[in-house]
């Protein structure tokens, strides 16, 4: 039991429910989809980057409660930061969910709420598919990310 | 349904599958995944371990006593097969790894006579292997792919299967029973009209062999298919029952040994039936267990199966009635044990993980039927699919889990 509420924390279940930043941003002038096939999980990234620094990022889309969660607080993160501070926040990120990192991190602030995901490798795709769309929507890939 | 009980003996079943005795994250395992593989009987997982001890050779090419033997109980296996479908001849039954192997040489072989402009009907709720080979083949020939229209309950539409169906339909490719709904399709009466209309049939038994007596003659489907590990069987074996007059048609699909009869760089020539269409060494180990498989399903008898799982299944509705925010996809009057639902404001997948801690398996996602998914504006379900060693109490503890769920999501 003690995995589940690791898992699901409150700010997880929080996100999930009442996702922040979503719907299409006007003005965007980079956008990607991502696509995990086996649960089905489709989200739309959009970003405002402008000199080289996220001004604003939204997402569209549905997913389980860790992709929703997962996008809504990276969304949040995103602002301000530079497109190399972005990719060393995806590393650390990917570090924390697939447990080749310590469980907690001082850059990711409020992201550290997914450490628990280590436990269940079924669902790090979930976690990380609104970063690989990401990473897609910075390179202007034209083909939705597919985590399979 | 009472009387019935009473006389299916499930604590002597369960205790012939020794899976169902591990834990899975502390707790009792409570497998409800059987549409996707159900788990083996000792009977089972015996005759194949014993194949390998003791009789383990290649088949149809050997004079020494193993390769015999092998041949034997192989040959044997395949005479099982026609039992249990009641086909007419052993000639008529084709060892593949699976449904979706059979139905791909089905497509492969006999699609070859398609031409541009021809039809093949399949419906709305068939599972992705018995849509993509049609596909494929379409891509081909140019012949054009229908599908007929299933309802809100999940039943297939008959007026639109009839409408779809005209002299240009080859081939008519349906499930006999639904992976991700549990429709009972009424097989014998969609083959008739097919079959009025000039087309061959061709039946996706993957989910009905576990559930369902099937008697090919008496259907008069062309073509019906089935998985070994979905009948308590190993992975990687299962049968494509074909009429004789059609397989003999055919051309071979894929080329090597034993399929072959002589073989010159000029010219090849083609073995018989069976053996035209299984080139290679094959599953031989999986082919002789099979038969220990059919052997337990029929000794427990496929009409009491049924019944019990449809016990299971009308507990699991009782349950869920009072169940809040719990929608089920699929409510088909004519239904098998297979039970898939939504529940309100929590997606499928973290229902799944929470049930996984609370040891209960169950299949989420879109269950390789994507259409229907979409047919149902879900992007997936959870699905719990009943076998023949699951009990009420199984069923009240997938509940007790998603109570949990509830919690959690609360």
């Amino acid at each position: 039991m003690s995995d589940l509420r690791e898992l699901y924390q409150e700010v997880i279940i929080d996100h999930s429910r009442r996702p922040r930043n979503r719907g299409e941003l006007p003005g965007h002038n980079h956008s990607a989809e991502g696509f995990n096939p086996l649960c089905g999980d489709r989200l739309t990234l959009y970003l405002k980057v402008e000199n080289g620094i996220v001004q604003d990022a939204r997402f569209d889309g549905a997913g389980c409660a860790i992709s929703t969660a997962s996008a809504s607080l990276m969304t949040e993160a995103l602002k301000g930061k530079t497109e190399a501070q972005v990719e060393a926040l995806f590393g650390a990120f990917h570090d924390l969910v697939t447990g080749s990192a310590p469980e907690e991190s001082p850059s990711l602030g409020k992201l550290n709420v997914f450490a628990g995901v280590r436990e269940f490798p079924t669902r790090v795709k979930c976690a990380t598919l609104a970063w690989h769309t990401l990473q897609a929507a910075l390179r202007d890939r034209a083909e939705p990310v597919s985590t399979e | 349904m009472i009387a019935s009980n009473d006389r299916y003996d499930i604590a002597r079943i369960r205790r012939d599958f020794p899976i169902l005795d591990r834990e899975v994250h502390g707790r009792p395992l409570v497998y409800l995944d059987n549409a996707a593989t159900s788990q083996k009987p000792r009977a089972v997982i015996d005759t194949e371990l014993r194949y390998y001890r003791t009789m383990n050779a290649n088949i149809h090419r050997g004079v020494h006593l193993l390769s015999q033997e092998a041949t034997d109980a192989y040959e044997a296996s395949r005479e099982r097969v026609r039992r249990f479908l009641n086909a007419a001849r052993r000639e008529e039954i084709v060892f593949v790894r699976g449904a979706t192997e059979a139905i791909n040489l089905v497509a492969a072989s006999y699609g070859q006579r398609l031409k541009s402009g021809d039809e093949v009907l399949i419906t709305a709720m068939e599972h992705h292997s018995n849509i993509v080979p049609w596909q494929l083949l379409c891509e081909r020939s140019g012949a054009v792919l229908r599908v007929a229209s299933i309802n809100d309950a999940g039943e297939l539409n008959l007026t639109s299967f009839e409408h779809l169906l005209g002299p240009r339909t080859r081939i008519a490719a349906f499930t006999h029973i639904s992976n991700a709904l549990g429709t009972i399709n009424p097989v014998r009466e969609l083959i008739e009209m097919a079959h009025a209309n000039g087309a061959v049939v061709l039946v996706d038994g993957a989910q009905a062999a576990p559930h369902a007596r099937v008697d090919v003659q008496a259907l008069d489907c062309d073509f019906y298919v089935f998985s070994g590990h979905k009948l308590y069987g190993p992975t990687g074996i299962g049968a494509l029952y074909g009429k004789a007059r059609l397989l003999d048609a055919m051309p071979p699909w894929q080329g090597g040994g034993d399929m072959i009869r002589e073989v010159s760089f000029n010219k090849s020539t083609w073995n018989d039936l069976p053996y035209k269409f299984e080139a290679g060494t094959p599953n031989i180990a999986g082919g002789v267990a099979l038969s220990a498989a059919i052997d337990y399903v029929e000794d427990i008898g496929l009409d009491a199966i049924a019944g019990h799982e449809n016990d299971l299944l009308i507990r699991a509705n009782e349950r869920a009635a009072d169940f809040p925010g719990l929608r089920p996809i699929g409510t088909a009057k004519d239904k098998a044990g297979i039970f898939s639902f939504v529940l309100d404001g929590v997606h499928p997948h973290d229902i799944g993980t929470i049930l996984d801690l609370e040891g209960v398996a169950v299949r989420t996602g879109h269950h390789c039927a994507m259409p229907v998914m979409g047919r149902f504006g879900v992007p997936a379900t959870v699905r719990a699919s009943f076998g023949l060693y699951n009990t009420r109490d199984e069923v009240d503890a997938l509940f007790a889990a998603l109570r949990r769920v509830k919690e959690v999501f609360a």
